[in-house]
């Protein structure tokens, strides 16, 4: 009776089994309440609640926990703080970040740090954008905020409240806790509206409706922007098994596309890897904006020695970012890396509480939590009355490259652009290793009035006859693996001399290169004219009798390969040129067979 | 004062069950000492469920029973005293000398599970370490504080390279940077610690080699912590003692099996081919402690090998180490039946920090289009290797007849190399050019026209 007494209110821990632990006396907790668990104060989240008995994962290492400690309710679900401050930052997977804690602490995380999220001493200048007597909805911005060179940060009236304005404060500098506006509701309730409010992560943010996804993002690499397209507000899986190159092809979809805000989650992945991102990103000017990439970019970074319960938070903290994002009016790009380790994640605590497992040992909820994740992309008119969008790319791990296990079967039903990564393109180094037989953007049909207003009337004609020529060439390079190239008809073999161009030259993308890291569509389109151009040229030879061998010229061949390195971005001339050399040495080989 | 406990509920394998006991704390560590013999075995807390409490038992749990043993509580968790004396010395998979040595002596005592490092501590490494092997150095370039495994089969010469890197590995031309090994043994076979043992003998590095050593028939759970005791000493030597350390641990598999055993005795749900869930979590929390720090000079490099099970580079362990790892060095049966040595099977190995970390400044500026022409073109090989099975090597065009005389002057000379031959960079390079030599001009397009003009052999 007196050790009730004693932990009035509070749970107290009777099993421990690595994330996962237990306790009773637990009848007044929530489920999904966010509670502090032991005499270190670790963080954690209630995920059963049977009885008098909860079940709650923690975020932070179990090592050095005694059954008959306290466990602390909170009152409210696990929650992010959403306000000014988050880019630019590297936050855990429960939004708490880095660089504070190396601060707290040198080298290592340690446990028992606590909750902390943005930086709630830091003054922002405040604009604020209301007066006295306006009426404010959920989602109207009453005010803005520098928060980086590039991004301003609307401020919003929190989703879930709205009334009357009765006071405003003064311009000036503020924190992101003071109060700056306050309203009245229909109740006469008065709310307080600051820089920051708090959400919960496990709950979407409400948007005014959904809309049709019909710009596509442009993200600078060939194989994606002309061949598979990904929408402003779609949804994408890259699966691949290790070493085919996912993480590079995130990083550079991070660093090119035009997307206002990118949040990037680095999730059960390696350390090294975002320690790259921090290095690196600095460093990149965005085309768009000429300023650092880091401007409009919010890391997350679960990596994989981390806890595993905070990783399969980090998810949902990072789509809970972008829609905040979203929700001023921004287009969203949000990349994954890897949904797997989220998804083993799951499993894993799964395991402990001891669930009944369906495939692979995977919970039998796995589909439905993916395509809970997966839906939360769209494209919508925000409560505010503005236009957000946010585009999910997530990389996907196949155990053992096998594509039909469960993850990536089920990420593929959800999805609208598979990019398949292929371990023999990755073998003979074709980066990126993009297998464009299985690869498939369902967005080609939304997409093509857009590309054929802005980049070019036969875009996707084009696209379409290249994309053929490729497959054309898989079928040939069958017979060539059994009978060699050399018996195979003359017209055969041209396809496979232009495939060539078009798999070295076009298809692989040096990520490393300056010119070639980032291609804006003009030079996409005109260099895959320009190819285009040479096969028929060819096939007009070969009506005239002329043999392939004739009509391949190697000088002519290597500056079409190399023309992504050699015509710059910014001056197309090159291609124009390369045509006329082209029409020059075939008008002379015409001229000699017509005669 | 903690409580001792008389009475041993169960044992299954490894583990053990005792009920009715309080205060105790996840991974505490225990004492179960024999009462007849009085020889303590040590084991610790790995699950809490109300006063039961289950114990993973470190050594054998043979001959433990119900009425003969107390369960000591110690009140701590696993920690091992760290200190420069760990150099030269040989330990047990919990840390206990077995050279016969006095115990080691410290004031400053670590956690075994380390902890997380955060990524903002980080650098990102980009140290080119030269292993003077040709394939290694040109086409997989090891990174200082790089995790690169070596994903071997059954009877490959896995053991003889390592030992190669470690005799010819320059860990940086500062010679007076402090640099060391950490060995870890994860059931190994006699034989292979021996052979080890009179490498590092060979190679004069004995006093700078911490090992740590779980034989093949020591008990199955003190392989959870052989590589855990070896990259705490690690840590500590790299981190605290400003030393550059190379870290062999042998053989990974070992060490998923044993993960495998116990979690099944846990009555665990297995997934793929009976390994836990948590075997990534739980392999990455070894493979994640390699890395360099920003404000610390030392660094810790990692160099796991694996045997593959039937060579199957998509079993469970090599799959999930590919994961983690910063690439891989794949070890070929083929080439090796060829009796080609080291047998590096190009194609499928690969170095993901190596961008980083060659050309100018590093090795040289031609190294990244060397090995990119040359993986390009092997793996042409590959293919008209294929073609020349069915319709002959006679009936091959020129060029491609060119690629077949590539591929075996390819392996022969640039794969092939004696164990006590070490070539420095500039060398490998250069034999790169001499073999791409043989190949029309035009069909190496990976290489730009500046290092061709350059490097490429005028007339041979």
């Amino acid at each position: 009776m007196a050790e009730t007494e004693q932990h009035e209110g509070k749970g107290i821990i009777s099993a421990i089994n690595g994330p996962v632990i237990k306790g009773t006396n637990m009848t007044t907790f929530k489920m999904r309440e966010m509670v502090m668990v032991g005499k270190n104060r670790l963080i954690g989240e209630v995920i059963v609640l049977d009885g008098n008995i909860g079940t709650i994962q923690v975020y932070e290492e179990t090592e050095g926990l005694k059954t008959g400690e306290e466990i602390t309710p909170t009152g409210r679900p696990l929650s992010l703080k959403l306000g000014p401050g988050m880019l630019k930052n590297m936050f855990d997977g429960i939004q708490r970040p880095l660089e504070k804690i190396l601060e707290i602490s040198p080298i290592f995380i340690p446990e028992g740090i606590g909750l902390m999220s943005i930086d709630e001493k830091k003054l922002w200048d405040v604009t604020i954008s209301v007066k006295i007597g306006d009426v404010l909805l959920p989602g109207t911005i009453f005010g803005s905020v520098q928060e980086t060179k590039v991004i301003e940060n609307r401020l919003m009236v929190p989703p879930n409240i709205s009334g009357k304005v009765i006071e405003v404060s003064p311009i000036g500098s503020y924190t992101i806790n003071d109060v700056l506006v306050k309203i009245q509701d229909e109740k006469n309730e008065i709310h307080e509206l600051k820089m920051a409010h708090e959400w919960p992560v496990r709950t979407p943010r409400p948007s005014a409706y959904r809309q049709e996804t019909l710009v596509p993002l442009i993200t600078g690499q060939r194989v994606i922007d002309i061949f598979f397209p990904i929408a402003k507000g779609g949804t994408t899986a890259i699966p691949g098994g290790f070493g085919t190159g996912k993480t590079i092809t995130q990083h550079q979809l991070a660093k090119w596309s035009d997307a206002d805000i990118i949040v990037y989650i680095g999730c059960g992945e390696r350390g090294n890897e975002m320690t790259e991102v921090i290095e690196d990103f600095p460093k990149i000017i965005d085309p768009k904006s000429g300023q650092s990439i880091m401007e409009r970019t919010v890391l997350i970074a679960n990596t994989s020695n981390m806890p595993v319960a905070a990783r399969e938070a980090s998810i949902y903290t990072g789509v809970t970012i972008a829609e905040y994002f979203r929700d001023m009016g921004y287009a969203v790009a949000m990349m994954a890396d890897s949904t797997s380790r989220w998804a083993e994640a799951l499993r894993e605590i799964s395991g402990r509480l001891e669930e009944m497992p369906a495939e692979e040992g995977y919970p039998a909820y796995l589909p439905s939590r993916i395509a809970e994740f997966y839906e939360r992309a769209g494209s919508f008119e925000t409560l505010g009355g503005d236009e957000g969008s946010i585009t999910i790319i997530g990389a996907v791990s196949p155990a053992g490259g096998d594509f039909s296990e469960p993850v990536t079967e089920n990420t593929k039903r959800f999805v609208n652009v598979f990019l398949a990564l292929d371990k023999n393109l990755a073998y003979a180094r074709h980066y990126p290793a993009i297998n464009w037989l299985e690869s498939y953007s369902g967005y080609i049909k939304i997409l093509s009035d857009w590309y054929e207003d802005n980049v070019a009337p036969d875009c996707i004609s084009l696209r379409n006859k290249m994309l053929e020529l490729l497959y054309e060439e898989n079928k040939l390079q069958e017979m060539v693996m059994l009978v060699g190239e050399d018996v195979l008809p003359d017209d055969q073999r041209w396809v496979l001399e232009i495939a060539k161009i078009v798999k070295v030259g076009y298809l692989q993308q040096n990520a490393y290169d300056k010119e070639d890291t980032y291609v804006p569509l003009e030079k996409q389109y005109a260099m895959l004219k320009s190819i285009e151009y040479l096969y028929e040229k060819g096939r007009s030879g070969l009506k005239l009798g002329i043999p392939t061998s004739q009509l391949k010229d190697s000088d002519i061949f290597s500056q079409f390969i190399k023309m992504k390195y050699t015509i710059p971005n910014d001056d197309l001339s090159g291609i124009d040129r390369l045509k006329e050399t082209v029409d020059i040495y075939y008008d002379e080989l015409f001229k000699k067979y017509e005669n | 004062m903690k409580r001792d406990y008389l009475k041993i509920d169960k044992v299954i394998g490894p583990l053990i069950q005792i009920s009715d006991v309080d205060d105790v704390f996840y991974g505490e560590v225990v004492d179960i000492v024999d009462n007849i013999t009085g020889k303590v075995k040590k084991g610790k807390v790995i699950k809490i469920e109300g006063k039961n409490v289950v114990i993973q038992v470190f050594q054998s749990t043979s001959g433990l029973a119900a009425g003969n043993s107390t369960i000591k509580f110690t009140g701590e968790s696993f920690q091992l005293p760290m200190s420069l004396d760990l150099q030269g010395r040989i330990f047990n998979g919990i840390g206990e000398p077995i050279d016969n040595g006095s115990d080691v002596f410290s004031m400053v005592e670590a956690n075994i599970n380390g902890r997380p490092i955060n990524p903002t501590a980080r650098e990102y490494p980009r140290d080119f370490i030269q292993t003077g092997i040709s394939s290694i150095d040109t086409l997989a370039t090891l990174i200082r504080g790089q995790k690169l495994p070596i994903f071997s089969g059954n009877g490959l010469t896995h053991n003889e390279l390592a030992a190669q890197i470690v005799k010819q590995a320059q860990l940086g031309d500062n010679v007076d940077e402090a640099f060391g090994i950490v060995f870890a043994a994860i059931g190994v076979k006699h034989d292979d610690e021996n052979f080890f043992r009179k490498s590092f003998d060979e190679a004069n590095v004995m006093d700078r080699v911490v090992m740590f050593v779980n034989y093949a028939d020591d008990p199955v759970a003190e392989r959870i912590t052989t590589p855990r005791c070896a990259l705490t000493a690690a840590e500590y030597l790299a981190f605290e003692k400003n030393m550059h350390i190379l870290v062999v641990m042998t053989d990974i598999t070992s060490y998923c099996e044993a993960l495998r055993e116990i979690s099944s005795a846990r009555e665990e749900v297995p997934s793929r081919k009976g390994y836990p869930g948590y075997m990534y979590s739980d392999l990455a929390s070894l493979y994640e402690r390699a890395g360099m720090l920003k404000d610390r000079k030392g660094s810790i490099t990692l160099l796991p090998i694996l045997t593959m099970p039937n060579d199957d580079i998509t079993h469970p362990i090599a799959d999930l180490t590919g994961y983690i790892t910063e690439g891989q060095i794949v070890l070929g049966r083929d080439l090796f039946q060829r009796s080609i040595y080291p047998p590096v099977a190009v194609l499928p190995s690969l170095s993901r920090l190596m961008k980083d970390g060659i050309g100018e400044g590093f090795t040289r500026e031609d190294h990244a289009d060397v090995a990119n022409q040359l993986f390009a073109s092997y793996s042409r090989v590959q293919e008209v290797r294929d073609l020349s099975q069915i319709i002959g090597e006679d009936d091959l065009s020129d060029t491609d007849k060119k690629f077949m005389d590539f591929g075996r002057a390819f392996e022969a000379q640039f794969l092939n190399q004696a164990f006590d031959e070490s070539r420095d960079i500039l060398e490998s390079l250069d034999l790169g050019w001499h073999l791409l030599s043989i190949l029309p001009l035009s069909e190496l397009d990976r290489l730009s026209p500046e290092n061709i003009d350059k490097y490429f052999p005028k007339e041979k």
